[in-house]
């Protein structure tokens, strides 16, 4: 009321949040214009702000997924004073995604998602610049993912996920105590949506669990038994998948069925129309054939609504220190009644992909044999018949015979080659382990530093002596 | 948390700076890693063999060969493809058995009809267990979940004559209006 006279500011709520000091802040939240300029990035560069606020506007958060949840991200971000996004999407827009991706029209059918979502909020949001990537999250370079400070997940897939979460933690580099590196922590955070439930979850790498520590937390897809499929139908999604995935390989022999292809989805519902008929099922239609061949759950524009606030909120929080991010890992169901509930996972110390793993010093012309060797005198370890993975490449492998043949050669040679002579890096090594003198298969994460490779190695103790 | 982001900025000066001989980042795949763990661990039967058509660097795609030493289908010779996802072990691999096969329980597009690999896996489950259900699948072939409806009449009604159909299929011949190729 007092502030009728003075022009009302577009972000006079995100002020309060960021100018003000408060009781349940972050331990490194400092309010100020600057926390408000790092976030919105403003384009007049006051000379009165410091260097590192300067800097700082360059901070980049990347939205990955522009549809249900996408476009909620895309549009909460850009009104919570986020100037410098980036979004990525390999989908085009359809006509059922129109209900609810409220971004797009009617004319953008067939179009890129994340363009269009793009142009769509910059045009309503002043002052936002939001980059659009039509292309799949495989197809970039891991580098491209290091360019931003805190990556949004709008995702529907557990591969997705999974894939972002690997790559997100690949940055992550532990000191010699095992503590991660702050400025090597990539930040996510996560939601999702089924209908009326939802998730939203921060993932910090190396401080909160990882999505790959908590995998088990997916329930398993559910799966008809193909015999059921082929002897006893009961209901229309088993028509459905009868015709999916026995009877298009029957007719169509090597040909690929392509969920994407309207031919090859109304080919589908066809014979599941037929299969339905002979056994006297009702309930095929066209929607459900494609609800249950490409595994889709009904989406709610509220549920979406819900989930992106809660997390656009957690990254104005995880960028500004502007209170405690959620710990760590939000559920809601909306489906019967209405519940939410904030639990707190931990991680998993010995993940393989956030995980630190067991530090390593080799020489440079350690061979992998002796490495192996090493593996089985380390106390940590005391691993035997070990093979090692590095990456994509696998080093060696004890068995089956045929693989052993095939990497026995790299034996002699030394790992510091193998490894593609890096300073230091991860490898994963694998055989039994003797634990409390029992011998268990075991699994693990190694850091490898190499001694004197190069130079720029041992600045730590160079500066010591 | 802009001290996160404060040391950061330093960070990527530095790394400008100095020629940074760091790690090549790299993305980890869970799912790969607990694949290959899986495969130095198989532990098979003689009759079941596993080979990499395409190499060593490839092993999320391999086939298993069993060749049975008892029942039914003593001395024949089965391929199964194994097509194994980046969500492993969340997912089961998919199968497929690309040697014609008269089997109640395997259809003649190969499609196998085995609880693992559907509505009854666990990510607990391995490749192994899986092998060994196939391997299962000749030794005890099984009418009541059938995938190929004649073969499984013909064992629930006429065990002998099933046995004669396998032979003859195995043998390169007529079952019916389908031939079958000679595999063993």
């Amino acid at each position: 009321m007092a502030d009728l006279e003075a022009p009302q500011s577009k972000s006079r709520d995100l002020d309060k949040l960021l100018l003000r000091a408060g009781n349940l802040v972050g331990p490194d939240f400092y309010p100020g214009t600057e926390v408000k300029a790092l976030i919105s990035q403003l384009s007049i560069v006051s000379s009165s702000f410091s260097d590192f606020v300067i800097r700082l506007l360059s901070l980049r958060v990347l939205v990955v997924g522009a549809g249900g949840l996408g476009c909620e991200l895309l549009k909460d971000l850009a009104l919570s004073g986020f100037r410098n996004l980036d979004v990525i999407d390999m989908d085009r827009i359809e006509v059922t995604n129109l209900n609810r991706q409220f971004l797009f029209r009617l004319e953008d059918v067939g179009k890129p998602k994340a363009e269009i979502a793009a142009k769509r909020v910059m045009e309503r949001v002043s002052g936002v610049e939001i980059v659009p990537h039509f292309s799949r999250i495989e197809d970039k370079e891991l580098e491209f993912y290091n360019n931003f400070n805190i990556i949004a997940l709008g995702l529907d897939s557990i591969e997705a996920r999974r894939y972002i979460n690997g790559v997100a933690c690949g940055f992550l580099e532990y000191d010699e105590d095992d503590t991660p590196r702050r400025e090597t922590i990539k930040p996510m955070v996560d939601g999702g949506t089924e209908g009326f439930k939802g998730h939203a979850r921060v993932i910090v790498p190396g401080v909160t669990p990882c999505f790959e520590c908590t995998i088990w937390l997916f329930p398993p897809q559910v799966k008809f038994p193909l015999c059921t499929l082929a002897e006893t139908p009961r209901n229309a999604a088993h028509c459905i998948e009868y015709a999916h995935l026995i009877k298009w390989h029957e007719v169509h022999g090597g040909k690929s069925f392509d969920p994407d292809e309207p031919e090859h989805m109304k080919w589908v519902y066809d014979e599941a129309v037929k299969r339905a008929e002979l056994f006297g099922i009702p309930g095929v239609t066209y929607s459900l054939t494609q609800g249950v061949v490409k595994n889709i759950i009904p989406a709610i524009a509220s549920t979406n609504a819900i989930i992106s606030a809660a997390c656009a909120l957690e990254t104005l929080k995880i960028v500004s220190g502007c209170s405690k991010t959620l710990a760590n890992y939000l559920t809601y169901n909306g489906g019967e009644g209405l519940h939410t509930k904030v639990t707190e996972f931990v991680r998993d110390k010995d993940c393989l992909v956030c995980g630190p793993g067991i530090l390593i010093e080799l020489d440079t012309s350690v061979t992998l044999q002796k490495f192996i060797d090493m593996l089985e005198e380390h106390p940590k370890l005391l691993l035997s018949k070990a093979s090692v993975k590095h990456g994509k490449d696998s080093l060696y492998m004890q068995a089956p015979p045929v693989l052993e043949e095939m990497h026995r050669p790299n034996l002699s040679k030394s790992l510091y080659d193998l490894m593609g002579r890096v300073q230091k890096d991860t490898v994963h090594v694998f055989g039994t382990a003797l634990k409390n003198e029992e011998k268990q298969s075991s699994l693990t994460k190694l850091r490898v530093v190499f001694k004197g490779a190069d130079g720029v190695a041992d600045m730590d103790t160079a500066i010591g002596a | 948390m802009i001290g996160l982001f404060k040391v950061k900025e330093k960070q990527r000066e530095e790394a400008k700076n100095t020629n940074s001989r760091g790690a090549s980042v790299k993305k980890q795949s869970a799912g790969e890693l607990r694949l290959h763990k899986d495969i130095t661990e198989l532990n098979l039967p003689e009759s079941c063999t596993i080979s990499f058509p395409n190499g060593k660097n490839d092993l999320m795609n391999f086939e298993v060969t069993i060749k049975p030493d008892e029942g039914y289908y003593k001395n024949g010779k089965f391929v199964f493809t194994f097509q194994v996802s980046s969500v492993y072990p969340h997912e089961a691999p998919k199968v497929k058995c690309i040697t014609k096969v008269y089997h109640p329980n395997i259809d003649l597009e190969g499609n196998v009809c085995l609880n693992i690999l559907r509505e009854d896996w666990k990510p607990v489950l391995n490749i192994n267990t899986v092998i060994y259900g196939l391997f299962h699948l000749f030794t005890e072939p099984n009418y009541e979940d059938p995938l190929n409806h004649d073969a499984a009449a013909v064992l629930k009604t006429n065990p002998k004559q099933f046995e004669t159909n396998v032979r003859r299929a195995m043998g390169g011949g007529y079952v019916g209006n389908t031939s079958f190729p000679r595999c063993i």
